[in-house]
């Protein structure tokens, strides 16, 4: 993989945005986001619906393609590779490799219907990673141990509640030892009283060093858990910093205004 | 209000069933026209039983059927490979394949099946030998199309290529029945295109798919009788056909002839039932009887423990 002359050593952040933009056609979605995650921190977007927190995210495991700007993951350049400065659409195959070890949680949990909880998480382990079947079922044991459903393996996801669905859908991007985990609004599908579980697991994973981008509408898990959160409002990052005092004392009128109405 | 909780049961209810009398009627009725039919059937001597039981397993017929069989697989099988194809080039992005697809529906699926098996019969006076190699350069090899027997061959060609357009819809029905987030989930723990569809897209699709594909086989069984338009005459309905024309008996030999064709069509229906179950899987919150079992008793030991608390 090549790095650039910048973006060299270990204690390079894990995403390093620069000035990233994204359109969709003539709509502005990103507007020059700039902003850095660090190795074990968790970093929560907040933000009205349609501030392109979503589409941030999408960008990172390359699931949108941005279209000015530099986005790094590790050091590495995603969806483009450099070379005497120009820049290469990356090969699809290459962009798959990329996302293999980036985990991403979605609101719709997208489980695999036809597969069972146990058959979802062992799934990309044994088909990306060609791991061995025995080894990656007793890794996925574990996982399901980890989100508290051992005794749902055999489930469908059809018979599990929506809360549980996204505790396998977690313990699925686990799976892949990822070295970065996105959530996408992870309990924005779920019904109020599910929504702790979910956010216990997400609470108990940042504990244990996950580097995570968390988009959320959970102020009370951004000021407990996160350690920068990030206000966007269309396309551009309003405010950055410390949950604690920005939550407590927001700076700017429009982070203000948010926050009025969602505390 | 009482909260005592009791572990034995409520008396469940006994009333009196409703009585159907209308349904008994209608039944009654129908019954009667059924037997009427039967017995009109088994007296009618244009029938001729006996000679329909004479030729219901001859060996001239069963060979034809076995043809029949044939027909049905091989030309079911490149309908379905080519339909994927086609498919798949129907959802590219490239222009060019999407409008080839396109192009290839439209006159297949606008033409009749018996125009275009006619049309493979003559294709060897249009098409004399097939050259194998660079086109106006190199020459690898030839086939003289007119020195083989081919008319099992391009009733096989014809009735595939005209079901590859019909099985090109299906698959894309059900290959556009599977909701993005599926392919987004696969693509985001690093799947490649190939791993989704084959993994993710394909199997769930299935579901969608299956049901008109049996219907497809059941119809190309009974389409096959059209194959004397190419002409082939080695196929059930033509040797039925052929066998009456020298015995002067075409209504018994008819009957032969649907029998067996029922007698595959029940089969395929009986094979169709157990692929719709084996896809139909995590489609429904249905619990099977076991898991039901599980949780039934799992409410016992939780209501027991509470009793004795």
């Amino acid at each position: 993989m090549s790095e650039t002359a910048t973006e060299k050593g270990a204690d390079r952040p894990m995403v390093h945005a620069e000035q990233v933009h994204k359109n969709f056609g003539a709509l502005k979605v990103l507007r020059g986001i700039t902003l850095n995650v660090d190795r074990g921190e968790v970093l929560c977007m907040v933000g009205p619906s349609g501030s392109g927190k979503s589409t941030f995210l999408r960008c990172i495991n390359h699931l949108e393609t941005v279209n000015a700007g530099r986005l790094y993951v590790d050091g590495v350049l995603v969806g483009y590779s450099e070379k005497h400065g120009r820049l290469y659409e990356l090969a699809p195959r290459e962009a798959a490799r990329q996302r293999r070890d980036i985990g991403m949680v979605f609101q719709h949990f997208n489980l695999f219907p036809h597969r069972t909880a146990m058959e979802n998480i062992v799934e990309a382990p044994v088909q990306v990673k060609k791991m061995k079947k025995a080894a990656a079922v007793a890794k996925a044991r574990d996982l399901l141990a980890q989100v508290g459903l051992s005794e749902k393996a055999n489930a469908y996801p059809a018979q599990l509640s929506g809360g549980q669905q996204q505790r396998v859908a977690i313990a699925r991007a686990l799976a892949m030892d990822p070295k970065l985990m996105l959530f996408d609004e992870p309990t924005s599908a779920l019904d109020p009283e599910l929504v702790g579980e979910v956010l216990d697991v997400m609470k108990q994973l940042a504990k244990a060093g996950m580097t995570m981008v968390v988009v959320t509408h959970e102020m009370g898990f951004a000021r407990e858990v996160a350690d920068q959160l990030v206000f966007m409002d269309s396309g551009v990052v309003v405010e950055a910093g410390n949950p604690r005092e920005i939550l407590a004392n927001p700076q700017h009128e429009r982070t203000k205004a948010f926050l009025s109405k969602v505390l | 209000m009482t909260s005592t909780t009791t572990v034995s049961d409520p008396e469940l209810i006994e009333a009196v069933p409703l009585r159907h009398t209308g349904r008994w009627i209608a039944a009654t009725i129908v019954l009667i026209l059924v037997g009427l039919f039967i017995y009109g059937a088994a007296t009618n001597d244009a029938f001729d039983w006996s000679t329909y039981g004479k030729y219901l397993f001859d060996k001239r017929i069963s060979q034809a059927a076995v043809v029949t069989l044939e027909l049905t697989v091989l030309a079911m099988l490149l309908g379905i490979v080519l339909g994927v194809v086609l498919a798949v080039m129907r959802l590219s992005p490239n222009p060019v394949l999407r409008s080839t697809a396109w192009v290839y529906l439209w006159i297949f699926r606008g033409t009749p099946v018996y125009v275009q098996l006619v049309f493979w019969g003559l294709f060897t006076s249009i098409y004399r030998q097939v050259d194998i190699g660079i086109p106006f350069a190199v020459r690898l090899a030839d086939f003289n199309l007119q020195g083989i027997d081919a008319a099992f061959t391009f009733a096989v060609i014809g009735l595939g290529l005209n079901e590859a357009a019909y099985m090109a819809e299906i698959v894309r029905a059900g290959i556009s029945s599977v909701g993005e987030g599926q392919t987004e989930a696969s693509v985001a723990l690093g799947m490649t295109w190939s791993q989704t569809m084959r993994r993710t897209v394909l199997p769930q699709a299935m579901r969608v798919i299956i049901p008109p594909t049996g219907n497809e086989v059941i119809s190309m069984l009974k389409t096959t009788s059209l194959v004397t338009a190419v002409p082939l005459t080695t196929d059930l309905y033509s040797k039925a056909r052929d066998i009456s024309g020298a015995n002067f008996r075409p209504i018994p030999l008819l009957l032969v002839a649907a029998t067996w064709y029922l007698f595959f069509t029940s089969i395929l229906m009986i094979g169709q039932y157990y692929l719709e179950k084996r896809f139909a899987r995590g489609s429904s919150r249905t619990l099977t009887n076991r898991q039901l079992q599980a949780l039934a008793d799992a409410q016992v030991e939780s209501m027991e423990s509470q009793e004795k608390r």
